[in-house]
């Protein structure tokens, strides 16, 4: 049988899917094994206890000049500022994804500009964004819209375009009006689309949190780890790493279901 | 009248002749065939009188006033793909125009005028034979029912004319003669101008009570690519030769729609085909 007619059951799937990360996790534990054999003060690769033991330190013990739960105060308010910058350069980039793609008169207008700032690298402005914001909460959501909403709408602007120009001309023989064929047969199409092009700024989301947060914040993930740093605390950066991971996973999860829920005809048009 | 004239048009794109002087007058509710080899400019013809290209050159009327260059609810098509909406059930599908018609800012009804349009094209349904299908999507239909979803939807709006650009290519045989047998009776029961372009000959004589072929003269190409560039721009369109009308008939037996209001137009189609042997009015 061709290799490429080979597919895992259920059981062999999960097992594969598995042996990645049991491969990782070996090799992380002889190596830790191995420096800590050698130098049991070894910071660089502790061991998993340690790592248990500073995750509980963070995450169950209050902290005792704050009072806080430091990891999940941290939690608390790197999230805030990630959705909340998501959310808003989602609504961006559906409007005027929806504009550029569908009016002609807006993609000539607006097309040019958006293609030539997607250009700009976001972290370069983050010293003017500081600059103008100040050091808060407004120049690191500022920094993620820019650094995600660029991409986003050209994305959408694509996706709008790649509607069957059939679809549109229908439409228009049943009577609808721009509004009406941007309201009931384009926005509904690019909402599951939308799902998967957000999915993919996940990632270069929290890329720029976490640099906002390293230079200037007093909480959050990213400023946590770069604050111990200092002390080379691998055995917080290690479980905070594993945890803003797990983290972004679940978002990306929670999305793909959100699809498959609410856009039941979906599955079925993208492979038609 | 819903008559279309089409006063010695011309489309052309760049230096491309596409289609030339035609010429040619389409009765009310004729049911007209347009066959022709591939890249004729068949669909372009279709286009133009959907408005959705502008003829460049000549005129199109229809009902005696200019065609406005933009598709409307008077025209209604079905093309072979992506007729119908991937995003809507089956009912929505169909009652999405009467929603267009009726609800300016949301598209959407509410309430009495909802049950209403869903009433209407459930009967649409029932008409084309979905019935039953309602609550599915279109990726969930087979080619030949998402074809018949594409009519019912594209009759709701009662448009005066309908063009097809050949939406029953994709059938089979044995689902194409039971979409003929309805595609007949919708055009005998409604106030009906059907354009239809197809590939298949039989199909054309069966349904049409006119065929038109297009065709374009043969020694061109090569030829043309030649003295394109010796010739000038201007002389070289001239030379070029697109396509135009080379038959024209008119189809024997004669089929005539039959007279409006003697059946219950687009409720209720019953399965007898009108066709010029049991047609009241024919004989
Ligand atoms: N937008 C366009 N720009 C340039 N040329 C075009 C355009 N649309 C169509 N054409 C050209 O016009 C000619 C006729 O195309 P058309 O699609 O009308 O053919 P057709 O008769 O429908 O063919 P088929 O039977 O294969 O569908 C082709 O040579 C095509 O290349
Ligand atoms: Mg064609």
């Amino acid at each position: 049988m061709r290799l490429l007619n080979i597919k895992p059951d259920r059981t062999w799937s999960f097992a594969l899917a598995a042996l990645p990360f049991a491969a990782l996790i070996g090799a992380y534990l002889i190596g830790s094994g191995m420096r800590l054999a050698e130098n049991p003060n070894d910071k660089l690769l502790p061991s998993f206890n340690a790592m248990l033991d500073a995750f509980r330190h963070m995450a169950l013990t209050p902290d005792p000049r704050s009072g806080n739960y430091l990891m999940w105060s941290d939690t608390l308010s790197s999230l805030s500022l990630l959705l909340t910058a998501l959310a808003i350069s989602t609504f961006i980039a559906l409007v005027f994804g929806i504009l550029i793609g569908l009016l002609p008169i807006a993609g000539t207008t607006f097309g040019p500009v958006v293609a030539v700032a997607s250009m700009v690298p976001p972290l370069a402005l983050l010293p003017i964004l500081f600059i103008v914001l100040g050091l808060g909460d407004g120049a690191k959501i500022a920094l993620i819209v820019i650094g995600t909403t660029l991409k986003l709408i050209r994305d959408m602007a694509l996706r709008v375009k790649d509607i069957p120009s059939e679809l549109l001309i229908k439409a228009q023989t049943l009577g609808a009006s721009t509004w009406q064929i941007a309201l009931r047969v384009v926005l509904p199409q690019m909402l599951p689309r939308l799902i998967d092009s957000v999915r993919l700024e996940i990632g270069p989301a929290w890329l720029f949190l976490i640099a906002a947060e390293a230079i200037a914040a007093d909480s959050g993930l990213g400023y946590r780890i770069f604050l111990v740093r200092r002390y080379l605390a691998m055995d917080v950066i290690i479980p905070y790493v594993i945890w803003i991971t797990l983290l972004a996973f679940l978002m990306d999860l929670g999305l793909r279901l959100l699809q498959r829920k609410a856009f039941p005809w979906f599955a079925g048009a993208r492979t038609a | 009248m819903t008559g279309i004239v089409f006063d010695k048009v011309w489309k052309e794109y760049g230096d491309h002749v596409v289609l030339e002087r035609i010429d040619i007058t389409i009765a009310p509710r004729s049911f007209v065939a347009l066959v022709g080899p591939s890249g004729c400019g068949k669909t372009t013809f279709l286009r133009m009188l959907l408005g959705e290209e502008a003829p460049t050159r000549g005129q199109i009327l229809v009902g005696g006033a200019p065609l406005k260059v933009e598709p409307g609810a008077d025209r209604g098509v079905v093309f072979q793909r992506y007729s119908v909406f991937p995003h809507l059930t089956v009912l929505q599908n169909v009652m999405i125009g009467r929603e267009f018609e009726h609800s300016r800012f949301l598209g959407k009804l509410l309430g009495a005028k909802r049950r209403a349009a869903e009433t209407e094209a459930r009967t649409l349904l029932d008409a084309v034979g979905l019935a039953g299908h309602e609550t599915k999507y279109p990726a969930a239909l087979s080619g030949g029912m998402q074809q018949r979803l594409a009519l019912a939807q594209a009759l709701n709006r009662k448009p005066k004319i309908l063009l097809l650009d050949e939406p029953f290519g994709a059938l089979d045989p044995g689902i194409r003669a039971d979409i003929h047998v309805l595609i007949r009776k919708i055009w005998n029961e409604n106030d009906l101008t059907v354009v239809m372009v197809t590939h298949d000959l039989s199909e054309a004589f069966r349904l049409g009570t006119r065929v038109i072929a297009f065709e374009r003269p043969r020694n061109r190409p090569e030829e043309l690519e030649r003295y394109g560039a010796t010739l000038g721009d201007d002389l070289a369109a001239q030379t070029q030769a697109g396509a135009s009308i080379t038959r024209d008939f008119e189809v024997w037996p004669k089929k005539i729609a039959s007279p409006l209001g003697e059946s219950d137009a687009g409720t209720q189609l019953d399965l007898k085909l009108a066709t010029s042997n049991d047609n009241p009015a024919a004989s």
